[in-house]
């Protein structure tokens, strides 16, 4: 029980973490200042929660674990996260298509997840549905400019939208622990999502007068573990400090 | 009314601290002044984000990584109240934005040097940030309005950009053998830039003696540059670190430290650009510019058709 | 170079906390008022600084000119009928 709960807890703090990590590659770089600070803003949310998440992970471990254990000391094939979320920033489009998809799912999971057994997760879900609204709002009002700006956005993010759209079907399915935790009142079944997922989804983007992508193949594995090859050289990168002076503090 | 008296109630506002406010007469000199001043502090907080930025993805704690980037950010929204406040001036920000990615506009020149190792982030938010606010504060009290402003949101805001950095330094030098190596390689490498960033010695300063009698200055470059080193010496020596200058030592006399001669060639060649990442920044300034020029266009042309569409309602 | 593409500037105002008038704090560039006003609640409010936000196009703001200074604000010394303690009222009604 402890240890569905863990792992439950981990990889939803996996899946914060690596995305809000992607969005920080953007500072500095972002098409306008404005935006950039909107970005970092995002990607401080999505650290934000990650490190609740974690806190959390470390309370229910009770191995004397902290929070960078979790980020910095396990491997590739132990982290959880949606695959989507590890994907490339490429241009603004890819990322903005990418928080688009992940925002509507974690609004939809966290406005259930208020509702779980589990106080903690109860209560970080409802700060971070605060959070995650804006998020939305600002993907989806990014995702409506670009579709319906000029010709060539419009061709950008219809072509990202096609690309990332492979990556979705992981929100929207269940494995195992998903089934398990909504059994013990805890967690959310994704499956139960889908639907409401499509209508935001199709909404927002046929106002964007894009195309919802047709009979695609979706890819899974994030949640067991089976990665993109493009995890390693994140977890590389962030972890090489710790890694390299295991018994340094910072 | 005449010039001659626009310019003595300008004078006379100066004298008594009055705030000199946008749509106030001012001489000519002293908008550019302004305009150059201002530009070039709003393009050094940007430029500024990249040598920090480039550690956000390599902090090694999940705490050292938010701190870090809600410091870049913050550097991000102070370049951003800087143009603002320039903007009030008649000087649109995509101008400035144009002169620094053409080499015409300058920026902080210590944002040239490289940041090799954690310890650096450390070492920018005490220093180069001890070295900004040393110089920003009295800004909080300069005559042009929106500027003296903006730098009190700043000047609030930065607060923890400092105890950061200093945090960071502390830690690492009562750290293990390699982190203490690695403060203390940081602080060798960024002391002398620091102290370059108050700008030449007074005797050498072209813009010192105007500015300050526009009050757009309130100290001269060596004051500030001595009050800081009387100000971090002993913060360094409280956490075991050495400073990289044989001449340092208390003055009793004077009520300072002394210290050794700065490298001024050095400080010219890297204003010249040959810094050892000049051209690094601005490219990366620019391509930020470039490949986010769709997604301006996208927004701009985007916001037409709405408007379009709500006047033809309207019709 | 510049282009006509350049976002629009806008003027920010914030309400720091119920009760309180909107105050300028600075502007930004966006591309329309929705953004402008997201954009003001990441840069203008990042420290919890505000609880609503206005946002004005800039071209849309008017000015009185200082030199105008004398015939917009004097006349307003010497109406000190506007201001409460013109009145007299006596002791014992307390305050009014």
């Amino acid at each position: 029980m402890t240890n569905d709960l863990l792992k439950y807890v981990l990889r939803r703090a996996d899946s914060e973490l690596v995305l809000g990590h992607r969005m920080s590659e953007w500072c500095g770089h972002g098409p306008e200042l404005e935006e950039d600070i909107a970005l970092i803003n995002i990607s401080l949310d999505h650290l934000g929660q990650s490190r609740s998440l974690y806190q959390y992970a470390a309370a229910v471990d009770g191995e004397a674990k902290t929070e960078d254990h979790y980020a910095f000391q396990r491997n590739e094939r132990d982290f959880g996260n949606f695959l989507i979320c590890e994907l490339p920033n490429g241009h603004y489009g890819n990322t903005i298509a990418r928080s688009f998809f992940y925002d509507v799912h974690s609004l939809l999971f966290y406005e259930r997840l208020v509702h779980s057994a589990d106080k903690t997760l109860a209560a970080i879900a409802e700060k971070s549905l605060k959070e995650v609204k804006y998020h939305f709002r600002h993907s989806a009002e990014w995702v409506i400019r670009l579709g319906d700006g000029t010709e060539e956005s419009h061709a950008k993010m219809q072509e990202a939208i096609d690309e990332i759209w492979t990556y979705t079907g992981e929100l929207l399915t269940d494995d195992e622990l998903d089934i398990e935790m909504n059994k013990q009142g805890i967690g959310v079944l994704n499956s139960s999502l889908k639907d409401a997922w499509y209508n935001k989804v199709e909404a927002v983007l046929n106002e964007a007068t894009l195309k919802i992508p047709e009979g695609a193949y979706f890819q899974t594995g994030g949640k067991s573990g089976i990665h993109t090859e493009h995890l390693g050289y994140l977890l590389a990168e962030m972890q090489y400090l710790p890694r390299q002076h295991p018994e340094a503090t910072w | 009314m005449s010039e001659e008296q626009l310019q003595r109630d300008f004078q006379s506002k100066l004298d008594a601290e009055i705030r000199i406010e946008p749509k106030d007469w001012m001489p000519d000199d002293y908008r550019k002044t302004l305009i150059r001043q201002i530009s070039q502090h709003a393009h050094s907080e940007i430029v500024g984000m990249l040598p920090e930025g480039n550690w956000i993805t390599r902090a090694p704690s999940l705490r050292r990584k938010v701190a870090l980037i809600a410091k870049v950010q913050d550097e991000a929204g102070h370049g951003l109240y800087l143009y603002s406040a320039m903007e009030t001036l008649g000087e649109p920000r995509s101008k400035a934005i144009d002169d620094l990615h053409s080499g015409k506009a300058k920026y902080s020149s210590i944002f040239n040097y490289p940041t090799l190792t954690w310890a650096d982030m450390g070492a920018i938010g005490w220093l180069v940030d001890g070295a900004a606010i040393q110089n920003q504060v009295p800004l909080c009290r300069t005559s042009y309005g929106p500027y003296a402003r903006a730098m009190v949101r700043v000047c609030k805001e930065e607060s923890f950009h400092q105890r950061q950095g200093y945090e960071i330094m502390m830690e690492l030098a009562k750290g293990t053998p390699a982190q203490k190596a690695m403060a203390q390689d940081a602080l060798n490498r960024w002391w002398w830039p620091s102290l370059m960033m108050f700008g030449p010695p007074d005797k050498d300063s072209k813009h010192t003696a105007q500015s300050m009698a526009w009050k757009i200055k309130r100290h001269t470059n060596d004051e500030l540059r001595q009050a800081f080193v009387d100000k971090t010496v002993p913060q360094g020596e409280f956490i075991g670190l050495t400073f990289p200058d044989k001449d340092l030592k208390w003055n009793e006399e004077k009520g300072h430290y002394d210290f050794g001669d700065i490298n001024w060639d050095e400080f010219y060649n890297v204003i010249k650009g040959n810094g050892p990442c000049n051209k690094e920044r601005i490219k990366a300034r620019r391509a930020a510019k470039e490949n986010g020029a769709w997604v301006r266009d996208a927004a701009a042309a985007y916001a037409k058709k709405k408007q379009n569409k709500s006047t033809e309602k309207a019709a | 170079m510049s282009n006509t593409n350049d976002w629009p500037l806008w003027e920010v105002f914030i309400r720091s906390k119920q009760g309180l008038n909107h105050k300028h704090v600075g502007s930004l560039h966006a591309p329309d008022a929705e953004m402008a006003i997201k954009n003001a609640r990441d840069v203008y409010t990042r420290r919890m600084e505000g609880i609503s936000i206005w946002v004005v196009e800039s071209v849309h703001m008017h000015a009185s000119s200082p030199l105008e200074g004398e015939e917009l604000y004097e006349p307003a010394n010497d109406k000190i009928y506007r201001h409460p303690t013109f009145y007299d009222i006596p002791e014992e009604i307390g305050h009014m």
